[in-house]
Formats: C-alpha cells, sequence, structure tokens
C-alpha cells in the first residue's frame, strides 16, 4: 500500500484514495501515423525493473493527475510532479541517478 | 495424567472459577486459565484427532504456534470452527468441541488411515486421483470432502459486530517482552509517537517464566515498573491482545485487536481491526522452540519443553506427573527444574549431544535428575497418551538400550527467531550455522517509501537467546540514552543441530515422526518429495503440503527444510525459506469486513424519487452503486405480466421513467467544441444551441466505450448525456485528457449527474400530460424533435428535452433534485385520466430493442467499434482526429470479417436464449464447432407477441432473409431469419410527432 504525495494538493496520498493510469511520458500517435507508431504507443509498455515512471490520479483527493517516480522493485518513492510536464524535471532525474547509478534514463 | 497442581500459577485466580464444556463434558477452569491449560488441567490429554490418518492429538505448545490443539468454540451466531485453544482466554460457559472426527473423539472410524500410512505418501492425491476422469467429479472428490478439511463451517448469522480503525504512529513495537518493553522505554522517553502492541492479554513474555532477575529485581517485577512507566508517557499506546498481522509497502501494519472475545456478548466489538501507518516498526515477536523428529512425536503428551514449562509456572498445570525432557540444547534444562520445583518428577533428561556440562545442565545434575548424554528417543510409547520412551543412541539407528516409563515428554529441537513481520515486506534472513536459525540479516531490511529500513528486528527476534543480550539490542536499536538495563541470567552451552532422531534411523521410525502434525507431514514424505525431484522449498511445500495449514508451519518449516536440505545433500540456507505471507496467525472474516456488512456493506445511490419506488412495488435491479426499478409489481401479478402491462401503457397511452441515473457532465470553456469533438465520433462543435444530439465515445483502442445525448446549452457550454454506469469513468476519462494530454485547452468538466432528477414520459400522450401542467409551448413545431427548451412546468423550473428511446412521442424532462420528487408526484397526478404509470428498466430495454436502439453493455462488450453496429452515420467523415479514430484504421477493424448488428427473428415466434452462439460449418483446431454470430439482447416483444433479438453476425447485414442456428441445451437447436434490427416503426413516425 504506497503512500504517494500529491503535487497539487500536497496531501500524502494513501493507495485507497488513488487510481493508477500506468505509464507516463506516452506519446500520443493520431491518424497519420505509422502501425509501428501506433502499435508502440497503443501496446508496448515498459515493464522495468527498477525505476519508472506513472501515472497517478489522486481520484478520492483533489482529483487531479500526477506523476511518480518510483522503484519497481523496492517501491522505493523517488518523487511525484504535476502530470502537465513533457518529461520528467531535471533535479528528480539527478535525484535518481545519485541513488540509481546504473539507471539509464527515462527514455 | 495431566492435572491442576495445588499452589502457583502466576495467571490464574483460584477465587474465580470458570465453567466449561468439552464435547459435553462439563469442566472447571480458572480466570487467567486458556482452553488448553483449563483442558490439561481437567487431564483432557486427547483434544483432537489429525487431518490426513487422524491419528489421537494433543496439546502441544502454549502459543499461536499450536498445530493441534484447534477447537470448534461457541455456538449458533458466535460458532467459529479452529480456534487454537493455546490462544483462546476461557471464559465461563464456552462451549468447545473437538474436531476430525467420526463419530466421535475416542472412538473414529477414520483412523484407519493410520494403519494404511504407507499407501498414503505426499503427492498421494495427485498420483491416485488422475484416472478415471469422470470418477474425480462423482466418487474421489465427494469422498474426500467428506473426511478433510478443518471444522465445521458456521451456518448462523455471526451476532458479533467488528469495527476498523486508522492510527499513525513514529515507531510501532511489535512484541511485549522484555525486548518490546525496553525498547519502548527507550523510545519513549525520546517523546516519539510510540505504539507497543501484544498478541496475548499479558506483558513480558518468556523471561517472566524463565526467572530472569533485571536490574536486580524478578522479571515480574520489573515488567510491572516498566508498563508503569509507559502508561505515564502521553506519547506512549499500549495494546494487549493486538497482534500485527501483517506488514505492507511503506509501513502499512496491519494490526488485529482481540477486543472481546473473552468476554463474548458484552456489546464491544469482537474484533478491531486497526489499520496502522507507521514511520518505522520495531519487531519485538521473539522465538518458536522446535519440536525434535523423533518417531511418535506426535502422541498426547508429548509437548515443546517451553510449553511444559509455561503450563507448570502461568498456570499451575502440570502436563504429567513424571516427564522426561529431550533436548539438543541447554534451555530445555530450564523446564526440568522448573518441574523440580513444582515438585513434580523428571526421570530423565536425554540430551543428543555428546555432552552437557553448562551450569543448567549441572543444576539439573544437583537435583538429582539422570542426564543421558548422546543419546535420543527411538520412539514414544503410547496411543492415545505417552506411556514412555525408548532411549536410543544418538548416533545410532534406534536400537533400543532403555525403556523410561513417564507421562509425558518435553522436546526442544532449538528455537527459531518469529521472522515472519520482517519478511513480510521483503527483509531477507541468514543462517547462523553456531545457533542453528535463520535470523534477520540487518543488511538486508525491508525498505519504506525512502528507500530506508522500515524494519527493525531485536531481542529473540533477532536471534538474542539471553536476557542480557535481549535488552542490550533493544535499547540500542532504538537509540536509547545511558545504558540498557541489565539482566542476569544461565550462561547457555551451544546447540548441536538435531534433524532426525535417531541420526541413522531407517524407515519404519521416519514414517512416525510428524513434521508438520496439524497437515500430517512427516519426515518421509519431505524426502519422498526430494527424491521424486521436488528440490525447490516451495515447489516441496506444496506437494507434501508442509506448512500450509492454519499453524502456516510455525513448528514445522525450518525443520522441513533442514531434512530437505539433507536430502539434496546441500546446506540449510541453499535450500532456503519458503516465503513469510500475511497473516501472521488467522484473522476473522468479521475484521476484514469491519462495519461492511448488511445495509452498509456499500453505500447506496438512490434517487430523489428512490421512495416513491419503494413503496410502489419496485422490483430493484443493481445498477453501478444504484438501485433501479426493473418494473413495478402490482398485487398478485408476475414480473414478465408486470413488463408487458408497462410497454403496453408506453405504447398505447404514457408512461414515466425515472432516468435521474443517467450521467450528466457539463462541458464548458472557450475550447469545449474542440474538446467533444476529439471525444466523440461525431461532430459536437457544430451542434447549434438548443439542439440535442446522439454521440459515441471510443477508447483509443477504437472500441465502443458509452454513448449518450449531448445538448448544447449555451454558445460554449454543452451538456453530456452518459450512460448509468458510466457517469463517474466518462467524467474521469475526460479528466484524463484535459489534464494529462491537451492540459493548454480551455475547457472545464463538472459531474452534475445527482443535480438533477430526470423523468422520461412517454407515448402518444405524453404531450397531453404535460400540457395538463402547463407553463410551457411543446408543439411539435416549439419544440421540434431533438431538442430542448428551458422553462416552467406546472410551476417547476424545467428543462425538456424532446428524444426518444422507447420511439414514442417522448420528453426528457430533468428538475433539480430537490424538486425531483415534487415533479414526479405532480406527472402522477395529471396523468390519472391516461391512466400513467411507472415503467423500470426492463421495459425501457424491451422498447429500445423493439426500434433496434444499441444498449452499451449489450450490443458493446469492449471488443465492439462503431462500425459493427452500423453507427458509420454516427462517425464524422470530416475530422481528422477523435479518439479511436486511428484504431479504426487498423486493418482488422476495417475488415469486412467482423461480425455486424442484425435482428434475429426466430421461426418458431420463441425467444432465443441469451448469450446463443450461432454455428457455422466445421470444427475448429480444438474439435469445437465453428461459430459465425451471436445474440446481444434477446426478448419477447409485448408489442409484437414475439421474440425478438439482436446480434452480431458474419456478413449478417449482406445475409437478410438467412436462416442460421443457435444451438441451446439438451442438443435443441432454435433456428432465427436475420432480419432488420428496426422491429418497431421502420420510419420513426411515432417518435416525431
Amino acid at each position: 500500500m504506497l503512500i504517494l504525495e500529491c503535487p497539487c494538493c500536497g496531501v500524502k496520498a494513501d493507495e485507497t484514495e488513488l487510481q493508477a493510469g500506468g505509464e507516463a511520458h506516452l506519446k500520443r500517435y493520431g491518424p497519420g501515423s505509422t502501425d509501428e507508431e501506433f502499435d508502440g504507443y497503443m501496446f508496448s509498455r515498459k515493464n522495468p525493473k527498477g525505476v519508472h515512471f506513472e501515472r497517478w490520479r489522486h481520484a478520492y483527493g483533489c482529483g487531479k493527475w500526477f506523476l511518480a517516480a518510483r522503484c519497481t522493485a523496492t517501491l522505493e518513492v523517488f518523487g511525484t510532479y504535476p502530470a502537465q510536464t513533457k518529461e520528467p524535471p531535471a533535479d528528480l532525474q539527478a535525484k535518481i541517478k545519485q541513488k540509481r547509478p546504473n539507471w539509464e534514463g527515462y527514455k | 495424567m495431566s492435572t491442576r497442581l495445588q499452589k502457583g500459577g502466576r495467571l490464574i485466580d483460584r477465587s474465580r472459577s470458570m465453567s466449561f464444556t468439552f464435547n459435553g463434558k462439563k469442566m472447571q477452569g480458572y480466570a487467567g486459565d486458556t482452553l488448553a491449560s483449563a483442558l490439561l488441567g481437567a487431564d483432557q490429554m486427547l483434544v483432537g484427532r489429525s487431518f490426513k490418518y487422524h491419528r489421537p492429538r494433543g496439546i502441544m505448545s502454549s502459543g499461536a504456534e499450536e498445530p493441534n490443539a484447534l477447537v470448534g468454540l461457541g455456538e449458533g451466531g458466535r460458532f467459529e470452527p479452529n480456534q487454537r485453544t493455546t490462544t483462546t482466554e476461557l471464559f465461563d460457559g464456552a462451549v468447545t468441541s473437538s474436531q476430525n472426527h467420526w463419530p466421535s473423539l475416542e472412538f473414529d472410524v477414520g483412523a484407519v488411515n493410520d494403519k494404511f500410512y504407507r499407501f498414503l505418501p505426499a503427492g498421494f492425491y495427485y498420483k491416485t486421483f488422475m484416472f478415471p476422469r469422470f470418477a474425480w467429479k462423482h466418487v474421489f472428490e465427494p469422498v474426500i470432502r467428506q473426511s478433510a478439511g478443518l471444522g465445521k463451517v458456521p451456518h448462523a448469522r455471526d451476532e458479533d459486530r467488528y469495527e476498523y480503525a486508522y492510527a499513525f504512529a513514529d515507531l510501532v513495537i511489535v512484541g511485549g517482552g522484555i525486548a518490546g518493553l525496553a525498547a519502548a522505554l527507550a523510545a519513549g522517553k525520546q517523546g516519539k509517537r510510540v505504539w507497543l502492541i501484544e498478541q496475548t492479554a499479558h506483558w513480558g513474555g518468556r523471561a517472566v517464566v524463565d526467572g530472569v532477575q533485571i536490574e536486580g529485581q524478578d522479571a515480574d517485577a520489573w515488567v510491572k515498573e516498566t508498563l508503569e512507566a509507559l502508561e505515564g508517557m502521553e506519547n506512549v499506546t499500549l495494546r494487549s491482545r493486538t497482534m500485527a498481522s501483517g506488514l505492507y509497502d511503506h509501513g502499512y501494519l496491519l494490526m488485529y485487536e482481540r477486543i472481546a472475545d473473552h468476554t463474548p456478548g458484552d456489546g464491544r466489538p469482537r474484533h478491531r481491526l486497526w489499520r496502522m501507518r507507521a514511520g518505522h516498526i520495531v519487531t519485538a515477536t521473539g522465538a518458536i522452540e522446535r519440536p525434535l523428529s523423533f518417531a511418535g512425536n506426535d502422541i498426547p503428551g508429548v509437548m515443546l519443553a517451553s510449553a511444559v514449562r509455561d503450563y507448570v509456572v502461568n498456570w499451575a498445570v502440570s502436563p504429567g506427573d513424571r516427564t522426561v525432557i529431550v533436548t539438543n540444547n541447554d534451555d530445555a534444562y530450564r523446564t526440568a527444574l522448573a518441574l523440580l520445583d513444582a515438585g513434580l518428577s523428571v526421570p530423565a533428561v536425554v540430551d543428543a549431544r555428546p555432552e552437557a556440562k553448562g551450569d543448567l545442565p549441572e543444576a539439573v545434575r544437583a537435583r538429582g535428575v539422570k542426564v543421558l548424554e548422546g543419546k535420543g528417543i527411538a520412539k514414544v510409547k503410547g496411543g492415545k497418551r505417552v506411556t514412555g520412551v525408548s532411549v536410543c543412541l544418538q548416533a545410532g539407528e534406534g536400537a533400543e538400550l532403555e525403556t523410561i516409563p513417564c507421562d509425558a515428554v518435553a522436546m526442544s529441537g532449538g528455537w527459531s527467531p518469529v521472522v515472519h513481520l520482517w519478511s513480510h515486506c521483503g527483509g531477507k534472513l541468514n543462517w547462523d550455522e553456531k545457533q542453528a536459525m535463520f535470523r534477520p540479516d540487518p543488511n538486508r531490511p525491508a525498505t519504506g517509501a525512502d528507500g530506508e529500513a522500515m524494519v527493525t528486528a531485536i531481542g529473540s527476534a533477532n536471534g538474542h537467546l539471553s536476557s542480557a543480550d535481549v535488552l542490550a539490542d533493544a535499547h540500542k536499536a532504538v537509540g536509547g540514552k545511558g545504558a540498557a538495563p541489565g539482566a542476569v541470567c544461565a550462561t547457555e552451552a551451544p546447540i548441536m543441530p538435531v534433524w532426525i532422531m535417531p541420526q541413522g534411523a531407517g524407515p519404519a521410525l521416519r514414517f512416525k515422526m510428524w513434521l508438520d502434525p496439524q497437515n500430517d507431514v512427516k519426515v518421509s514424505d519431505v524426502q519422498l518429495a526430494a527424491r521424486e525431484g521436488y528440490e525447490s522449498v516451495e515447489h516441496a511445500k506444496r506437494y507434501t503440503t508442509l506448512g500450509m495449514a492454519t499453524d502456516q508451519g510455525k513448528i514445522s518449516n525450518i525443520n522441513g527444510l533442514a531434512i530437505l536440505s539433507d536430502s539434496l545433500n546441500q546446506a540449510i540456507p541453499a535450500t532456503g525459506t519458503t516465503t513469510f505471507r500475511p497473516p501472521y496467525t488467522p484473522i476473522s472474516m468479521g475484521a476484514i469486513a469491519g462495519e461492511a456488512r448488511g445495509e452498509i456493506f456499500q453505500p447506496l445511490r438512490k434517487t430523489p424519487m428512490h421512495e416513491w419506488h419503494e413503496t410502489h412495488g419496485a422490483h430493484w435491479e443493481p445498477v453501478g452503486h444504484w438501485r433501479r426499478p426493473y418494473c413495478f409489481l402490482r398485487t398478485g401479478e408476475g414480473v414478465h405480466d408486470a413488463v408487458n402491462r408497462e410497454i403496453r401503457q408506453v405504447r398505447n397511452s404514457v408512461g414515466l421513467l425515472d432516468a435521474s441515473t443517467l450521467g450528466k457532465i457539463l462541458v464548458k470553456g472557450p475550447d469545449a467544441g474542440k474538446f467533444l469533438d476529439m471525444l466523440y465520433t461525431n461532430m459536437m462543435s457544430t451542434l447549434p444551441v438548443g439542439k440535442c444530439r446522439y454521440g459515441l465515445m471510443c477508447n483509443e483502442n477504437g472500441f465502443l466505450s458509452d454513448d449518450g445525448v449531448v445538448v448544447r446549452l449555451t454558445e460554449d457550454t454543452w451538456l453530456c448525456h452518459t450512460t448509468t454506469g458510466g457517469a463517474d469513468r466518462i467524467h474521469g476519462w475526460m479528466e484524463d485528457w484535459l489534464q494529462c494530454e491537451w492540459w493548454d485547452w480551455k475547457v472545464y468538466t463538472a459531474n452534475v449527474t445527482e443535480q438533477y432528477a430526470q423523468v422520461a414520459i412517454a407515448g402518444p400522450n405524453a404531450r397531453k400530460l404535460l400540457e395538463k401542467l402547463g407553463g410551457m409551448e411543446l408543439t411539435k413545431a416549439a419544440l421540434p424533435f431533438m431538442e430542448w427548451r428551458e422553462g416552467t412546468l406546472g410551476g417547476f423550473r424545467a428543462r425538456v428535452h424532446r428524444i426518444s428511446f422507447s420511439g414514442e412521442l417522448s420528453f426528457e424532462v430533468a428538475v433539480p433534485a430537490s424538486e425531483g420528487r415534487a415533479f414526479w408526484d405532480a406527472l402522477i397526478a395529471a396523468g390519472e385520466e391516461f391512466g400513467v404509470m411507472p415503467y423500470g428498466t426492463e421495459a425501457m430495454h424491451i422498447m429500445r430493442a423493439e426500434k433496434g436502439f444499441i444498449m452499451i453493455g449489450d450490443e458493446t462488450d469492449g471488443t465492439v467499434i462503431p462500425q459493427d453496429l452500423n453507427l458509420q452515420w454516427a462517425i464524422s467523415k470530416k475530422k481528422e482526429d477523435y479518439l479511436g479514430k486511428r484504431a479504426q484504421e487498423r486493418s482488422f477493424m476495417a475488415s469486412a470479417e467482423r461480425w455486424k448488428l442484425v435482428g434475429l427473428e426466430t421461426l418458431d415466434g420463441g425467444v432465443i436464449p441469451d448469450g446463443a452462439y450461432a454455428v457455422a460449418e466445421g470444427h475448429n483446431a480444438n474439435g469445437q464447432r465453428n461459430v459465425q454470430g451471436r445474440v446481444t439482447s434477446t426478448y419477447y416483444s409485448p408489442t409484437l407477441d414475439k421474440g425478438i433479438a439482436m446480434g452480431l453476425v458474419k456478413h449478417g447485414p449482406d445475409r437478410m432473409g438467412e436462416v442460421i442456428d443457435f444451438p441451446v441445451d439438451d442438443g435443441k437447436v432454435v433456428k432465427a431469419r436475420i432480419v432488420d434490427p428496426v422491429f418497431y416503426d421502420k420510419e420513426g413516425e411515432k417518435q416525431n410527432v
């Protein structure tokens, strides 16, 4: 049962207040995209043992979506940040790199 | 025989006698007794039969690890099976019964299994009941079910109540022995919010039984003093009878408090489930003694040495006049001393070690007790109780050297730290060769949200067995200031690991060495599993069922994996342990459910008209968290008749549907039109103010997800109707896209579902009815089909939509929720002259099917695209993009081979069973008939007086008039003709008047 801090309202939210939304930072491919591009967007998901970026919604709280970086193996939470970001904040990436020197980056 | 001693007993109050029954026999105990101590005090050594062989079983332990002494406790609404007598506090009037026997405990037919033990090895069921296949269902399973299973299932409704509680703490210390107490004292002084919990009703753990001296006084006195100090600290919370059931991610600790188990019916909740969030968890959970594996180690009277000590010291109960002690360590000698102090006889201590010369053995020798070094027990004599032991060389094969008559055997194979809580969330263990135990590896603890350790093990749970070490460890672990409390205790010589007694025991002895008495797993079974290739400890566990009973192998697992390691010729750490999983001991289903039972199992959503429906014969149907009337039953009327009556009323005059549950989502803002164009397959931005449009929503996979009528309220405001079940989901879906993808679009959404009551007034007399209310012009010219107007209707602020899901002239009127009931009453009153009546969801479903309207969840199942349902007209060709558009361009989605919507009409006028499949020629690779379609909706239509159905059929729209086969039960086949899905009023004249 995770606890994630909602970056919108600041509440340290229990997992029962949250709704999981899968992998973060996906690029949407619509009409005009190739089959490969669409396939990648629609069906291919990372399943790392280690650092992962995820979408969560504070469903039974402020209702806002946010993003979280955590380790899928140890459940360590590196940080949460607003959903309105194209890529993980630089300071968060630096923090993860420091804690997981072998981390290959978020892409 | 076991008996109550004349003197002593730390925990019992001889002035308060309590009576209870066991298998109908009346017995006496004292306040402070456990059921186990009271049974032993009444010489009830035989308390149950074993699971598989139905062997006689007695009480083996004095705590949570008890494998044998489970009983059915209570009666009627308070009956519960599998209650551990060792952890159940005695109360006056307790009714108990033994388990696993027929016809009686003393004489049990199933015990014949014990004579056939050679034919019931591990994996017996897997090997034996393979063939013939039919016999499993009809012969084997019924017979096995009759004889298997622990205890009886309660039949009456649980009379007790249960509750949840929530708490937060900086530090939760689990275990109220001296380690937990010392840690709580040190942490409490630092001002931390500390919880100290103890699973039993008593504090102090083993130290108070073993007569340890702490800080110059008896452990008892030190415990009392420490408790008083802790009670004086505002930041410390003490809870006894509270067991830490499981540790989960990020310091989530589930705790099980047994509030009223010992005072049933006193009005308090029976159990409380604490959902604790702890900053850090300290496990001071102590250690559990291991049995030794010698033949007959399961006979009533063979007990753990520590348990014998507990019964004598705590409850003044003697397990027998003469107790032989068998051990591989010094600690068991404490039991000899306790027995001697109580005036009982210890004929011998059988010590497997070649030499026993420590302080404790010498003290026992000094009391005149014979210590047999390098010896073991070849076998225990007796059936329903111990009569003696046959002594042999530990290093030999079991040749009898002498027989020692005795009434009980106290055994000790060493101690295993209780590492369950430490391990639940990933804490790792090391094998300690010297002490022959797994203990927590401080370098590999479970970690929390910050990546740091969230658990610390202390005291015996951390592998420290002497009281002085325990206290020092506890004090240090929580950063205690100054010196740790000091303890004086005897020094102990090293243990010698003994996994089989004697070392060279042959098959006949190994067949009678029990590892897991509750699941009847023996040394021979584990050895067989190893021979048959079950080398992983997890596989061997499942093959033999070792450690899979309600005690979860607390006393058996380490011995079992030692035997497995030996069979595989590898070291114990190479075998490893099985996974420790919550709960530590079983917790009641009632506690898990908490208050969520009966009416408050789930919150119920009610429309403003709910009470009216309830008093007017509503036959309820659950729809999400709502209850909707399926139909309204009149006196003496069946469901089918009621539905048909309601439909005829709508088709011929006018009916009312409570449509308040329909989702209503307001979408507003400069970019709202652009946003809705992405969300719906059709164009919503071009919808003029004042008009309504039916729309479809797909997910990014292209599949239909919801539908409903969209209403343009103002230049920048739309109201989206969703299905009843879809309201919250679709609102979440909108927010997802707005917050995570198009966050720069200026759109605001609000779920206003519960702000309005909505009523569909449908039927040829609908307009006449509303005109009677007056206040708005509702002619075809003033309010054409698929338009809406706002106004005052009979004094109610109303938004009137000309939309129809029944195919009749229909108005859907929304009024503020607070006025919903009054509006409904006004409609019923005004409609009297038209015979107005409400109709339910089933009538609604049938009427929409007569019209060929699709229903999300019937015609769709998450794999259906709008094109399958011939809804191309609702898909915009002009739009560059909408959610699902790209997916619908994929080759399989565009394939002509997809099953498509058609109507189905049976040749005999009957109704096709729901979910029936249409078969095609030939068979598939699995030998099943090929299929070419399926029924999605099927009803009896009272309007047409015949069965109608919709279905998805391969090439369906191109096969009008063709007859296809739907095989149903009993080899019958229903023949149906493919027809147009619109059965009623194909031109739509009735709804557009």
